[in-house]
């Protein structure tokens, strides 16, 4: 089955356009997911950083952002409409531009054929259209920025009927821009999506079981099948509220008959799996990470796998845990309750796994170690948090609190920069061919680490205090204004945390002409990936490999160096042999 | 449309003597106790919901630290050394993946703790309506509550209804029952200090409770994003004292003879009610 995509014969033959632009090939696919990722991170940053200033200092002029135009912005004074707007944007951006690009986008299409021993995708030319769909829906979603009106202001989750009806918000073709990015985006990762589960279904190397898959594999997989089975109801929903606002539906006007609340099922039906989708790559990238710089065996493959694959199975029974205060039949909390304080059993067994990976190995700390190790314990706080999120009494009061933007940021911070430049640092040299500056990478991992413990940490306490979500000026409540000082210190500690990406950004652009050339397996990593030459050919690998063990036999007494490639063939020991 | 127009840096001030108002100890800046911060609970039910935050906070704050304490020992542990290789193991078998599964138990054990103190918790706050003291309808509209007063004669649809934005008087120690209706998008009922909170759903009536514990003035937020006047729409809820409340009651229906003064404050559709 690994032989149904041929070599690609006439590499040298592409044109320049056919290599770098309008390529099949999945790893060039993957850069240009990257690169759309890393470039909406910017984007997604620079709101925070518009946010946090008028939380910090409310209707002051924004350093820096004197030239935005009224009237969206006066004098770099942030209207409230605009506040709004960069709210929603941010959270948009974030997770759907950034957070699918990069860890499905750039990582799953780049390792599931080179961890797999493929020569590509299952369909190369449908992943060049889903990267080109991404394109697309990004060029329309940055287009929303320039119409009239503005870009879409009712929220990341866009409830209507605030978000249903342009009077209610000002915002006219921005909010139908919105949808229209975001249903491209999920057609983009549906496509993705079948090339995912194809793939690796099908064209795994000869001997390699399902469970000598590597984790980050497993995770890519069920992630991809998260998606695809929640992602239909919030197109159906889209569509829904495209016509209420084009067409004169009343799907979700309550006027005409239609229910606001359906709006909030159906998004949250795709909103909580949507969570595990970037979760799992992101703990993957550490998954794979942790074994190799303790040398030592991942701990309880198959209760990761089975956990993973519970964790998926529970988040579609979980969506109305963000619905406890939203008028829903408050006998139907407590059932949710349940089902999603269980879902810590298993993310408990991941983490207890990751933990135990650590115990009595020989641990080493180069940058993507630090960033894995960096995953796993502002995991730890996220998830941890959740717990009252989850419990219905304990939601009434934290809900749409702050309490909550730190709870999410503590988990999807970690799964998506934390785990995103885990992955970037660890796998830069296969894609790339060059290794990344070391001490470029510490100071980096350093400043995000403490910048971002400082940032999100007092989140929780502002929480605990009651300051609402989404509100752009706190002093506007005389019960939150004893809570400013840590509004400041908060916005203090973005900024350094913005500013700490500098050296990634340096070490990035600089790594890839005079980075020191990377060898085919700079970490002395078992996976098949570090088989091939860095960075592979264009179709991967000389000979497919034949795979004789699983992902993660470091130290084993089998092999003579503390790790064992996954396509070594046992040799026969000089005891038996003679 | 009413547009709330935001002073530069200041605050809107809405309701009676702001001065009065009650709010988080501002010499908690600095306390690393998260649930500090909370501000004063005066409310029947606050004391369960607390509790919850409470029992959470000390379980999630136990695993806190004892799984961070022990990634950093093991990090000290078990960092590099020369000759000293990593050990060979897997954890697929029983006896060692007893070592992440057994703490998994535990997890599950204090789950399950959670969910069922939550429940009781739950079914007291919102389980069922007691019988109502006093009553009001508040209506959310971009970007005011609108609530609406039976007066004297304790029905709504009536002469003697009134209508105040953003003000909500109750006496404490007594049942208010809050009829939640919105105008035109979703807004939430949130009073901090009272541990409560509920959205407001265009379209639907939505009943909410709460017995007040203690005069004074509390702060009643918007907490859902409601539009461009979300941030400031805010109003406020004045807990009277017995005496207190009998005097503000005479204050506002004075007696029937000027009744016809105060005709301009009655709201001309107090019943907004959607078929």
């Amino acid at each position: 089955m690994s032989e149904s995509i041929k070599p690609h014969a006439h590499d040298e033959a592409l044109g320049l356009w056919r290599t770098y632009v309008f390529s099949t090939d999945h790893k060039t696919i993957a850069k240009q997911y990257l690169a759309i990722g890393l470039f909406w991170a910017i984007v997604g940053g620079l709101l925070a950083y518009v946010m946090r200033w008028q939380l910090a200092y409310p209707d002051t002029a924004v350093p820096g952002f004197g030239w935005v135009p009224e009237p969206s912005m006066v004098g770099g004074i942030v209207p409230p409409e605009f506040y709004n707007m960069v709210v929603t944007m941010h959270g948009t951006i974030m997770v759907f531009f950034v957070a699918m690009p990069i860890l499905l986008g750039a990582f799953g299409n780049f390792l599931i054929p080179l961890m797999i021993g493929a020569r590509d995708m299952a369909f190369p030319r449908l992943n060049m259209l889903s990267v080109w769909t991404l394109a697309l829906s990004s060029l329309v979603l940055l287009i929303s920025f320039f119409v009239p009106g503005g870009a879409a202001a009712s929220g990341w989750t866009a409830y209507p009927p605030l978000s249903a009806k342009a009077i209610y918000t000002g915002v006219e073709w921005g909010q139908n821009l919105w949808i229209i990015a975001l249903a491209l985006e999920f057609a983009s990762f549906l496509m993705g999506g079948i090339n995912f589960l194809t793939t690796t279904i099908n064209m795994r190397a000869p001997g390699l079981s399902l469970f000598r898959l590597p984790l980050m594999i497993w995770m890519q997989f069920t992630a991809a099948v998260l998606f695809m089975l929640s992602v239909g109801p919030l197109i159906a929903g889209a569509v829904m509220l495209l016509l209420d606002r084009l067409a004169g539906t009343s799907f979700f006007l309550p006027e005409g008959g239609g229910q606001p609340l359906l709006w909030q099922h159906l998004f949250w039906f795709f909103g909580h799996p949507e969570v595990y989708v970037i979760m799992l790559p992101g703990m993957g990238a550490s998954l794979e990470i942790l074994p190799v710089f303790s040398r030592k065996p991942i701990f309880g493959y198959r209760p990761i796998v089975y956990s993973t694959i519970a964790a998926g199975l529970l988040s579609f029974l979980v969506w109305a845990h963000h619905m406890f205060p939203s008028g829903m039949d408050p006998r139907l909390a407590m059932p949710f309750s349940i089902t999603t304080i269980l879902i810590s059993v298993p993310f408990a067994i991941i983490v207890f796994a990751m933990i135990a990976t650590l115990w009595r190995g020989s641990i080493r700390f180069p940058t993507p170690m630090l960033f894995a190790l960096g995953t796993l314990t502002v995991f730890i706080v996220g998830g941890l948090t959740g717990i009252f999120n989850g419990s219905a009494p304990a939601d009434i009061y934290i809900h749409d609190t702050y309490f909550v933007v730190a709870h999410f940021h503590y988990t999807l911070f970690s799964a998506i920069f934390f785990g995103g430049f885990a992955a970037i640092y660890y796998w830069y040299p296969k894609m790339f061919g060059r290794m990344m500056h070391e001490t470029l990478g510490k100071i980096h991992f350093w400043m995000t680490f403490v910048f971002f413990n400082a940032v999100f940490f007092p989140m929780f306490f502002l929480g605990a205090g009651g300051m609402m979500r989404r509100i752009a000026n706190p002093l506007q409540y005389d019960f939150l204004k004893p809570l400013q000082p840590l509004n400041i210190f908060i916005t203090i500690g973005a900024i350094l945390l913005f500013l700490g990406q500098l050296p990634f950004v340096v070490n990035f652009l600089w790594s890839l002409w005079a980075g020191e050339k990377a060898a085919s397996n700079p970490w002395a990593a078992n996976t098949l990936e570090w088989t091939t030459p860095s960075p592979p050919p264009h179709s991967n690998f000389e000979v497919i490999p034949v795979v004789h063990r699983g992902p993660y036999e470091y130290s084993s007494p089998e092999a003579p160096e503390d790790w064992f490639p996954q396509d070594r063939p046992v040799q026969a020991r000089p005891a038996t042999a003679g | 449309m009413k547009r709330v127009v935001l002073s530069a840096g200041g605050s809107r001030i809405l309701g009676p003597d702001p001065g009065r108002l009650l709010h988080v100890n501002p010499e908690n800046a600095g306390d690393l106790r998260m649930l500090s911060w909370l501000p004063e609970n005066v409310s029947t039910y606050g004391g369960d919901i607390d509790s919850i935050l409470y029992l959470i906070y000390y379980i999630t704050g136990a695993w806190f630290f004892l799984t961070l304490g022990t990634i950093v020992l093991f990090l000290f542990l078990y960092r590099r050394r020369e000759g000293r290789p990593a050990t060979y193991v897997h954890g697929n078998t029983l006896d060692q993946s007893a070592w992440i599964l057994v703490p998994v138990v535990i997890v599950l054990g204090l789950d399950l703790w959670i969910d069922f103190r939550g429940a009781e918790v739950w079914e007291a706050v919102k389980g069922h309506m007691p019988p109502a003291d006093v009553r009001v309808q508040l209506t959310a509209k971009q970007f005011n509550w609108e609530i609406l007063y039976p007066g004297p004669d304790g029905q709504f649809g009536t002469a003697d209804d009134l209508q105040l934005d953003n003000e909500l008087h109750v006496p404490v120690g007594k049942v208010a029952r809050v009829t939640l209706k919105s105008k035109d998008v979703i807004h939430s009922f949130f009073l901090p200090n009272l541990r409560l909170k509920q959205d407001v759903v265009p379209g639907r009536e939505i009943e909410a409770w709460f017995e007040a514990t203690k005069p004074g003035v509390y702060e009643i937020p918007c907490a859902e994003l409601c539009g461009f006047g979300h941030s400031g729409m805010v109003g406020h809820l004045t807990v009277h004292s017995a005496d207190d409340y009998e005097a503000w009651l005479k204050r506002t229906w004075p007696s029937p003879q000027s009744s016809s003064a105060r005709l301009s404050a009655i709201s001309g559709e107090p019943e907004d009610r959607r078929p």
